[in-house]
């Protein structure tokens, strides 16, 4: 198969803006968990008005928060796949600033040092593009990840050491819980990198914050913690908006990395409720959204 | 007993120092969206809005907005997408300016904010209304034009004027008298932490 350049750029354009729409159905049902299981007036009360939310940005073709994020492509390209990647990844670019200018979208991207917005969502290394492989034939599968502020500002790496154990790694998750409190949008998806170098540890992080609900930890160590700091930040009472209740969090997501003899990392990268993201699959049959 | 409040913006000091962590409120006529970059060139840089703010109500946001031709009611030519609001924390140091400079009375935001602000409302009389955070598509309808628009060079960071119509119902979360729902809820967490990191093993 030959990746048609102009059909990613196109891609890149209706997926931003279709991420932003339309909340993935993983993240509903977690709704309805939530609101099964939240036991604070304040807190259902809360929880209500986000569905609500999510009904009227469908029935009124709105967005459904007003941060439109920094903008993050993951591409996934499998077997037989011929593509020329500068220009997959200009492409990328170009459907983003498309879909910032024709819908129209709020730029949230500013220069660091000057702040200046360029009111096209893209700036020095943004969008973030990142780019792996699989084994899936002829197939290219594109995942945007419009990521919220007020959620990565909940981003935290601590190199720990290895007399530090495990247990210093869960106590780093439930402390920068408790120290986010509302300002993360609760009810959030904790993600945690456990492992690797500082680097990979945060990506690990925001993988595990931004993958869906319903899977778990590929590592059965990992899987072991995700489970038991699920139960554990529910405990807290932070609950939907840092307003008091069980439902600080979806759930807590962990990847897990290789490390160093000397090190151990923990990284927590947290997603807020509006746990958006939008993909889809490219193969010689056409395009198939998620 | 909570009491449900309907203010026809702006408000005086006594209708602001009435308001009662637990009261819910809903907004009429105008509101403002200001955040970081309005605020720092506000107060750190000193530049002054043409807008009287007096009594009036600030949401922490930055909307998503379409270019329109200007026409009656909508001299700035903008009409609203989608706007919701950002987490206030960040601009804790700007409440005692804004109430002090400005006059502004009550602040709307999510995740709540801090000691400064909780002082300055003791201070000068003013509270924080919490909105759902990352529910703008609803919030969105209650704001049926943006009137005007001051500092637009910082878009989307500008000072906006907007009109709206049944703006909640809004939580009191901070009041003038020393209440914060953010603070009880915090300090509840931390009390329970201890025995939550005991279950897990990592007292």
């Amino acid at each position: 198969m030959q990746l048609d350049i102009k059909e990613v750029e196109e891609l890149a354009k209706t997926l931003y803006i279709r991420a932003l729409k339309l909340l993935p159905r993983d993240i509903k049902q977690g709704f309805e968990r939530l609101m099964r299981e939240e036991t604070d007036a304040t807190g259902k009360t809360i929880l209500g008005t986000m569905v609500e939310n999510i009904a009227v940005a469908e029935r009124t073709k709105n967005l459904l928060c007003q941060d439109t994020g920094i903008p993050i492509y993951n591409i996934t390209i499998g077997h037989n796949v011929e593509f020329d990647g500068a220009a997959m990844k200009e492409a990328i670019r170009r459907g983003c600033e498309r879909a910032t200018k024709e819908h129209p979208l709020r730029s949230s991207v500013v220069h660091p040092i000057t702040r200046k917005n360029e009111q096209t969502s893209c700036g020095p290394g943004v969008p973030i593009i990142n780019v792996d492989f699989d084994t899936r034939e002829e197939t290219v599968e594109i995942e945007m990840i419009p990521k919220g502020s007020g959620s990565e500002n909940g981003s935290f790496l601590q190199m720990l050491i290895p007399a530090d154990g495990v247990a210093a790694v869960k106590r780093f998750v439930i402390d920068k819980v408790i120290e986010c409190g509302g300002r993360v949008c609760p009810p959030t998806i904790v993600g945690v990198g456990i492992g690797g170098t500082s680097d990979l540890c945060m990506h690990l992080a925001k993988v595990a914050a931004t993958r869906p609900l319903g899977t778990t930890c590929g590592d059965p160590e990992g899987a072991k913690i995700e489970a038991q700091l699920s139960e554990a930040v529910n405990e807290l009472g932070i609950g939907p908006q840092g307003l008091g209740g069980r439902a600080t969090a979806f759930r807590v997501h962990v990847e897990v990395g290789a490390t160093h003899i000397t090190m151990n990392p923990v990284a927590v990268n947290i997603q807020c409720h509006s746990a958006r993201r939008a993909s889809a699959i490219i193969t010689p049959g056409g395009i198939a959204f998620e | 007993m909570t009491e449900h409040h309907v203010f026809d913006m702006p408000i005086t000091e006594a209708q602001a120092r009435a308001l009662r962590v637990g009261d819910t409120v809903t907004l009429e006529k105008t509101l403002y969206g200001i955040r970081d970059a309005t605020l720092i060139a506000m107060f750190d840089r000193g530049r002054a809005t043409r807008f009287d703010l007096k009594g009036h109500a600030v949401i922490h946001t930055a909307p998503n907005v379409r270019k329109v031709d200007p026409r009656p009611g909508n001299s700035c030519g903008y009409e609203p997408l989608c706007i919701g609001t950002t987490t206030s924390m960040r601009m804790e140091r700007f409440t005692k300016p804004l109430m002090e400079k400005n006059g502004v009375r009550l602040i709307i935001g999510k995740g709540g904010m801090g000691p400064a602000t909780l002082e300055a409302f003791k201070e000068f009389g003013g509270a924080y209304l919490a909105v759902v955070g990352g529910a703008a598509a609803l919030e969105t309808t209650w704001i049926p034009e943006i009137e005007d628009v001051d500092m637009d060079d910082l878009h989307p960071e500008s000072l906006w004027k907007f009109q709206i119509k049944g703006f909640g119902p809004l939580l009191v979360t901070m009041d003038s008298h020393g209440g914060s729902l953010h603070a009880q809820v915090n300090a509840e967490a931390a009390a329970r932490r201890a025995a939550v990191l005991a279950s897990i093993g990592s007292a």
